[in-house]
C-alpha cells in the first residue's frame, strides 16, 4: 500500500514501507517550463528533511528541490540526467528524481494529502 | 545642448500631460535637504565639440605614444599592428551601440560572432569549450582558481612565481576569500620546483607560459603531477600570439585556460579595456562563469544563435551563481574575432613566427652589450636581461632620452631581492631595426 | 502629335498582395543570410600580409607546435562582407530606440569614440615611464574630480572593470574594514527587488545574504530592514532610486540607522541617471556606490561591454580602496602600485588597501569617453539630462496607464516607468509574448520579468536621448498593442515576431544539447541545415514552448 504526500514546495513524496520515492509535482513542473539539466543526490547521501537535496533547471529558472522527509539516498533517477524533459513528460510518475530508504515515517505524516495539497494550489 | 533632443515646449507639454506643475514636482519624493544646486558643483558648464576636443587633445599630447619613440614594453600587454579593417567595422552602429544579446531574434550578429569567436579560443588554446569572454585575463584567472576549487572542494592553490604579480595580487583578493593562495618561488629564467608544492590539499596549480620574464614553460610534467594528486592544471597566457608558435596549453594537460586577448584587435589604451579568454573540458562545463554562446534553430527551422546555460548566471542563480559577471567585454571581443579572421591560420602562424624572429634578434643584439645578461634561455617575444645596474632608474632616464625601453621587473616585485637588475624586453612585428639601434645605443651608454 | 515608340512609358503602380517571393538565394532584399567563417574560410588565403622570415627552434624549449590550429583564412573584402551582414542582424541605439529598464540606453556621443583613438591615450602602455604618461594620469585624476564632486563622496577606486565587478569592489572594501576594527559580520541585508548581481556579488565576497521584503507601494520595508540590523550584519545594498524606478524617500534614516548598527551602506549605482547633478548620494549616509560608465556616462554597450564600474567611497572606507592609488609629488602624477611605497605619500599614510582588483588600473578606454560626455554636457547640462529622463519616464507613465496596468501608478516615477501584467489578464497574451510583438513594430522589448517583486514586470526607461516625437510614436505603439490584447485581438502576439531576421528560437534545445562551437563533424550536418535554410524547405512549425518563469 503506497501513498503519496505533499509540500507546500511543490515536492511530492510517495511511500513503501519504509521506502519514499521524490518527485516535483505537476504545477511545479508546469509553472518551471521545459526543465533543461536535473543535479540529483549521490546515492548513500544522508538528507533531513526540508534539506536541499537536488536542483532543477528550466531555461530561465533553477531551483531546489527540498527532501520531503529524512532518509538515506538510495537511488537517482539516471534516466532523467540523459533526458530532462521526463520531468515535463511525467513529472509525478516516471519523472521521479531520487528514492530515499530508512525513512523516518513521523516526517511522511507531517505532511499535505493530495486533496489537502490540491487546495494549497488553487489559493496561490 | 546637442545630446538632448528635448525642448522648452516639449517639457511643458509634458509636464501638462503628466498633471505636474513643474519638475521639482517629479522629485518630491526626494527629501528637500538632498536636493542641491548647481552651484553646489565645483564643476564646469556645457562646452562644444570644439572645447572639448582642445581640452583632451592636450592632455593626450602629454604623453609619448609607443609609436612616437623606439618602444619595448610588454609584460601583460603588448603592442600589434591592428589591421584597419578591424577599428571600422566595430565602429559600425550595430555593434558599437547595441545592447548584451538578451533577444536573440534581433540580435544575430553579436549571437553569431561570439559562437565564432568561442570556436577561435577553443581552436587556439586546444580546449573543448570556451566562453563569450570575461573581463581581461588577470580576472579570468581569479575564476579559474575559483572554479577550480569549486570543482574539487579544496581550497589550495599554488601560484608559479612566473605568474604575472598583478595576476598573483587579483587572485589573492578575490580568490582567497575560498582557500589559501601559496605562492612558488620567483625564479627568473628558471621553471621553479612547483611540482613539490602540489598535494592532495591542492585544487589547482596556476602557471603562466610564456611567464612573466618571458621564459615558455613545459607545462605537461605540472599537469601529471597536478592531476595525480586530483587537482588541476590553470594555463594562464598574457601574449596570446605565442599561441600561434607554441603547443597549446590544452595538448599539454592544462584543465582551465585563463588568457589576456588584448594583442590582437585591441590596442594597449593605457590598461584598458581589454578581454579575457576563458577555456575548459567538457565536463567542466557547468561550473564555468561568464555568458555562452549555443546553435539552436528558431520556429521556421532555420539556424540561430543565442545565450545559453544561463542558470549558471547572476540574474537567474543571484547568490547560487558561478560568478557576479554581468557585463563582458562585448566589443573588446569582436576586435579580436575580427583581427583573427584577417589573420587566419596562415596569417597568424606567420604574425607568430615573425614577432619571435624580431625578438631572437634583439636579444642576440642586447645580450652582446657588456652589462647585459640574457637570463631566459627560451622565449616567445619578450625576453628578460640581467643588467650591471638596477633596472628601474635605468628605465626613467632612457624614457627622457626618447627611449622606451621595457619594464623593470622591480616595478612589478618590488620585494624581489633577484628582480632589481631585471629588464624585461618585448620585441613585436611593429619593431623596427631603427628601434633596436636606439635601444642599442642608449644602453652601451648607459651600463 | 509625334510620339517616339521608344520612349520609356512611365506610370504610378497600383497596390500588390504581401510578397511571398521565394528567392533562389535564400536571401530577402538588403536581409542577407550569412554562414560562420569556419565555412566561409579556406587555406591559402589571408587578410593581412607580412614579411615571411624563417626561424630556428633553438630558443622554443622544444615546445613548438606540431599541428594546425584549425583557423579558417579569409581575404579583407571577405571580411568586411562577413561582418557588415553580420551587424545588419542586430537591432542598436542608433537605430532605435530601447526602452530596457535599469540599462539607461542613452545616445552614445560620437566625439566619444575620436578621443578615445587619440594615440595619446590609445596607443599608451600602461607601465610606461611615467614621464611618459602624465596627460593619461591627469585624464584619470580630472575623472576622479567630476565623480566625486556629483556624488559628494570624498574618494573614489578607479580599477573595477564593469559594475558588478565595482559591487565586489565594494563589499571587499567593506570587509576589510570591519576585520580592521577586530569583528566579524558574515550577513548582508539585500532587498529582494535587487538586481541579481547584488547578492551574487556578496555571496562571491563571502557573505551570506538576507533579503529584505519590499512593502506593497514598491519601496523597501524600511522597518523591517531596521529589525534586520544586528552586531552580525556588514552591510546593506540598496538601489536608488530602486529597481521599481522610486526613489526611497527614506534613505537618510535607513543610513543612520545602519550605521548606528555598525554596518556599512553601499548604494547601487544603476540608476544615478535619474538624480546625477541634483542628488549626491554622498549627502543621503552611503558609504559605497559604483557608478556603471556605460549607463550614466555614455560609453557604448557594445553587444555587451567593455564597461567600466568605479567606485566613490565614504571617509569611513577611502582607507581601505584597492591598489593602485594615483598621488602627485614633485615629478607630477604617479600609481602607487605597492603597500609599501603608502607610506613615502602623507596624502594616503594611513591607507590600508584591501589588494588588487585587476591587473593595471582600469578601463583608461572608457574614462577618455565618460570625461567627453562630462566636460560636453557641464554640470548644467548633467542635471538636465536627468531631468529630461525622468520627464520621460512619467510622460510615458501618464500616457499609458489607463490602458496599462502600473503597480505604482499613482505618484510619479523617476526614470523609469514599472508596468505589470494585470492588464493582460484573461487575454491569453504574457509579458514575453507582448514584448515579441514589439520587436515586429520595429522596437527593442523592454525589460522584462525585473524586479521580480511584481508579476509579469515590464520596465521602462527611455533615458532623456529620445525627442518627443520618438516617445509620441513609442506610446502610440504600446498603446495599440495593450488594447488589442485586452480586447483578445491576439493575431499580432501568436507566433511573434514575424518580420525580425531570425523567429522565436528554441531555448530549451540549446540548452539540453548544448552546441558552443564549431567543428568539423558538425559541418556536415550544419552544411545540411544551411542549405535548407536557403532553399527555405518547408519544416512543420515547431511547439511553441514556455520560455518564462511565469505560470499562467
Amino acid at each position: 500500500m503506497s501513498e503519496t504526500r505533499f509540500t507546500d514546495q511543490h515536492e511530492w513524496v510517495r511511500l513503501e514501507g519504509d521506502t519514499a520515492t521524490v518527485g516535483i509535482t505537476k504545477y511545479a513542473a508546469e509553472a518551471l517550463g521545459d526543465v533543461v539539466f536535473v543535479e540529483l543526490p549521490q546515492k548513500g547521501r544522508k538528507v533531513g528533511a526540508g534539506a536541499e537535496a537536488a536542483v532543477v533547471e528550466s531555461v530561465k529558472a533553477a531551483s531546489e528541490v527540498y527532501s520531503p522527509v529524512g532518509g538515506e539516498v538510495s537511488e537517482a533517477n539516471a534516466a532523467l540526467e540523459a533526458a530532462p524533459g521526463g520531468v515535463n513528460d511525467d513529472p509525478e510518475g516516471a519523472g521521479w528524481f531520487f528514492k530515499l530508504k530508512d525513512v523516518a515515517a513521523g516526517d511522511f505524516a507531517k505532511l499535505m494529502t493530495a486533496a489537502a495539497y490540491a487546495e494549497f494550489v488553487k489559493g496561490l | 545642448m546637442r545630446y538632448l533632443p528635448l525642448t522648452p515646449d516639449d517639457r511643458a507639454l509634458m509636464l501638462k500631460k503628466i498633471g505636474a506643475p513643474d519638475m521639482d514636482a517629479l522629485f518630491r519624493d526626494v527629501p528637500r535637504a538632498a536636493v542641491v544646486p548647481l552651484s553646489a558643483f565645483d564643476l564646469p558648464d556645457t562646452q562644444g565639440e570644439l572645447e572639448v576636443e582642445r581640452a583632451l587633445s592636450k592632455l593626450a599630447a602629454k604623453n609619448i605614444a609607443a609609436g612616437a619613440a623606439p618602444f619595448f614594453c610588454g609584460a601583460g600587454a603588448y603592442r600589434h599592428h591592428v589591421p584597419s579593417a578591424v577599428d571600422h567595422l566595430i565602429q559600425r552602429s550595430e555593434f558599437l551601440t547595441s545592447y548584451t544579446p538578451y533577444q536573440p531574434e534581433i540580435a544575430q550578429g553579436t549571437l553569431q560572432y561570439l559562437f565564432e569567436f568561442q570556436t577561435q579560443v577553443a581552436l587556439l588554446t586546444g580546449m573543448e569549450v570556451a566562453n563569450a569572454s570575461l573581463y581581461d585575463g588577470s580576472t579570468a584567472t581569479a575564476e579559474a582558481v575559483m572554479m577550480a576549487q569549486r570543482i574539487t572542494r579544496r581550497g589550495k592553490a599554488i601560484l608559479s612565481g612566473g605568474l604575472h604579480p598583478h595576476y598573483a595580487e587579483t587572485v589573492e583578493t578575490v580568490a582567497g576569500l575560498s582557500g589559501v593562495i601559496t605562492r612558488a618561488p620567483v625564479t627568473p629564467g628558471n621553471a621553479e620546483d612547483i611540482i613539490s608544492l602540489i598535494d592532495d590539499q591542492t585544487a589547482c596549480v596556476v602557471v603562466q607560459s610564456p611567464d612573466v620574464f618571458g621564459l615558455i614553460r613545459n607545462l605537461r610534467p605540472i599537469a601529471e603531477a597536478a592531476h595525480a594528486k586530483g587537482a588541476l592544471l590553470i594555463a594562464v597566457v598574457t601574449e596570446i600570439v605565442s599561441l600561434g608558435l607554441l603547443e597549446s596549453p590544452g595538448a599539454q594537460g592544462a584543465d582551465i585556460v585563463a588568457a589576456e586577448g588584448q594583442s590582437l584587435g585591441n590596442g594597449l589604451n593605457f590598461g584598458g579595456p581589454y578581454v579575457g579568454l576563458f577555456a575548459t573540458r567538457e565536463k567542466f562545463l557547468r561550473q564555468m562563469p561568464g555568458r555562452l554562446t549555443g546553435e539552436t534553430v528558431d520556429v521556421e527551422g532555420r539556424r540561430g544563435y543565442v545565450l545559453t546555460l544561463s542558470t549558471r548566471e547572476q540574474h537567474i542563480r543571484r547568490e547560487k551563481a558561478t560568478s557576479n559577471i554581468c557585463t563582458n567585454s562585448g566589443l573588446c571581443t569582436l576586435a579580436f574575432t575580427i583581427h583573427l579572421s584577417l589573420l587566419g591560420e596562415e596569417g597568424f602562424t606567420g604574425l607568430a613566427r615573425l614577432n619571435h624572429a624580431k625578438a631572437c634578434a634583439l636579444a642576440d643584439r642586447l645580450s652582446a652589450i657588456a652589462g647585459a645578461q640574457l637570463v631566459t634561455p627560451a622565449f616567445f617575444n619578450e625576453f628578460t636581461l640581467k643588467l650591471s645596474k638596477p633596472a628601474a632608474p635605468l628605465v626613467d632616464m632612457l624614457a627622457k632620452k626618447g627611449v622606451i625601453a621595457g619594464v623593470p621587473a622591480s616595478r612589478l616585485m618590488p620585494h624581489e631581492k633577484s628582480a632589481a637588475n631585471l629588464l624585461i624586453v618585448a620585441a613585436t612585428e611593429t619593431s623596427t631595426d631603427g628601434d633596436f639601434a636606439a635601444l642599442e645605443r642608449a644602453l652601451k651608454e648607459i651600463l | 502629335m509625334e510620339l517616339d515608340p521608344n520612349r520609356r512609358r512611365v506610370t504610378a503602380p497600383g497596390p500588390m498582395p504581401p510578397e511571398t517571393l521565394r528567392t533562389i538565394s535564400g536571401d530577402r532584399g538588403l536581409d542577407h543570410e550569412e554562414k560562420l567563417i569556419f565555412e566561409i574560410g579556406r587555406q591559402g588565403v589571408t587578410g593581412v600580409d607580412l614579411p615571411q622570415v624563417q626561424i630556428s627552434d633553438a630558443r622554443l624549449a622544444g615546445l613548438r607546435r606540431k599541428s594546425a590550429i584549425g583557423l579558417p583564412g579569409l581575404s579583407e573584402p571577405e571580411v568586411i562582407r562577413h561582418y557588415v551582414r553580420l551587424s545588419r542582424m542586430n537591432y542598436a541605439i542608433d537605430a532605435g530606440l530601447y526602452p530596457l529598464g535599469s540599462c539607461t540606453m542613452k545616445h552614445n556621443p560620437r566625439l566619444n569614440e575620436k578621443m578615445a583613438r587619440l594615440p595619446g591615450f590609445g596607443d599608451l602602455h600602461p607601465m610606461a615611464p611615467r614621464s611618459t604618461t602624465q596627460g593619461a594620469l591627469a585624464l584619470i585624476s580630472e575623472l576622479m574630480h567630476w565623480l566625486t564632486t556629483l556624488t559628494g563622496m570624498p574618494a573614489v577606486a578607479m580599477s573595477p572593470k564593469a559594475g558588478a565587478h565595482g559591487e565586489l569592489c565594494g563589499l571587499l572594501a567593506i570587509r576589510a574594514a570591519i576585520a580592521a576594527r577586530g569583528e566579524t559580520r558574515p550577513r548582508i541585508l539585500v532587498p529582494e527587488s535587487a538586481h541579481g548581481t547584488n547578492p551574487a556579488t556578496a555571496a562571491f565576497a563571502g557573505f551570506t545574504v538576507d533579503e529584505v521584503p519590499a512593502k506593497p507601494n514598491g519601496h523597501v520595508d524600511a522597518e523591517a530592514l531596521k529589525a534586520k540590523l544586528g552586531p552580525d550584519v556588514a552591510a546593506i545594498m540598496l538601489t536608488n532610486p530602486n529597481t521599481c524606478g522610486l526613489f526611497e524617500g527614506e534613505v537618510i534614516e535607513i543610513a543612520k540607522a545602519v550605521h548606528a548598527a555598525g554596518a556599512y551602506f553601499y548604494c547601487d549605482g544603476a540608476n544615478f541617471n535619474a538624480i546625477a547633478g541634483r542628488v549626491r548620494p554622498g549627502d543621503l549616509g552611503i558609504d559605497a556606490m559604483h557608478i556603471n560608465l556605460h549607463k550614466t556616462f555614455s560609453t557604448p554597450h557594445g553587444g555587451g561591454g567593455p564597461g567600466a564600474g568605479p567606485v566613490v567611497l565614504s571617509a569611513a572606507l577611502a582607507p581601505f580602496a584597492p591598489l593602485p592609488l594615483l598621488v602627485v609629488d614633485g615629478d607630477g602624477f604617479k600609481l602607487i602600485e605597492d603597500r609599501d611605497e603608502l607610506r613615502l605619500f602623507p596624502e594616503v599614510g594611513g591607507a590600508k588597501p584591501f589588494g588588487r582588483m585587476c591587473a593595471f588600473h582600469g578601463q583608461m578606454g572608457m574614462f577618455v569617453r565618460a570625461l567627453a560626455y562630462m566636460l560636453s554636457h557641464g554640470r548644467d547640462g548633467v542635471r538636465q539630462a536627468s531631468e529630461d529622463a525622468v520627464l520621460s519616464a512619467n510622460y510615458i507613465l501618464a500616457s499609458l496607464k489607463d490602458v496599462m496596468s502600473a503597480p505604482f501608478g499613482e505618484g510619479p516615477c523617476m526614470h523609469e516607468a514599472l508596468f505589470d501584467d494585470s492588464f493582460l489578464e484573461g487575454s491569453g497574451v504574457t509579458t514575453l509574448d507582448f514584448a515579441k510583438a514589439m520587436i515586429d513594430e520595429g522596437y527593442h522589448p523592454m525589460t522584462m520579468y525585473f524586479p521580480l517583486v511584481v508579476h509579469g514586470a515590464m520596465l521602462i526607461e527611455p533615458t532623456e536621448s529620445e525627442s518627443r516625437e520618438s516617445l509620441d510614436r513609442f506610446i502610440h505603439v504600446l498603446r495599440e498593442l495593450a488594447l488589442e490584447a485586452k480586447a483578445g485581438i491576439t493575431a499580432r502576439f501568436e507566433g511573434a515576431p514575424r518580420l525580425a531576421p531570425r523567429r522565436r528560437l528554441d531555448e530549451t534545445a540549446a540548452a539540453r544539447k548544448p552546441v558552443l562551437r564549431w567543428s568539423e563533424e558538425r559541418f556536415a550536418s550544419a552544411n545540411e541545415m544551411v542549405q535548407r535554410t536557403i532553399s527555405g524547405d518547408e519544416r512543420p512549425e515547431q511547439k511553441r514552448r514556455a520560455v518564462d518563469t511565469v505560470a499562467e
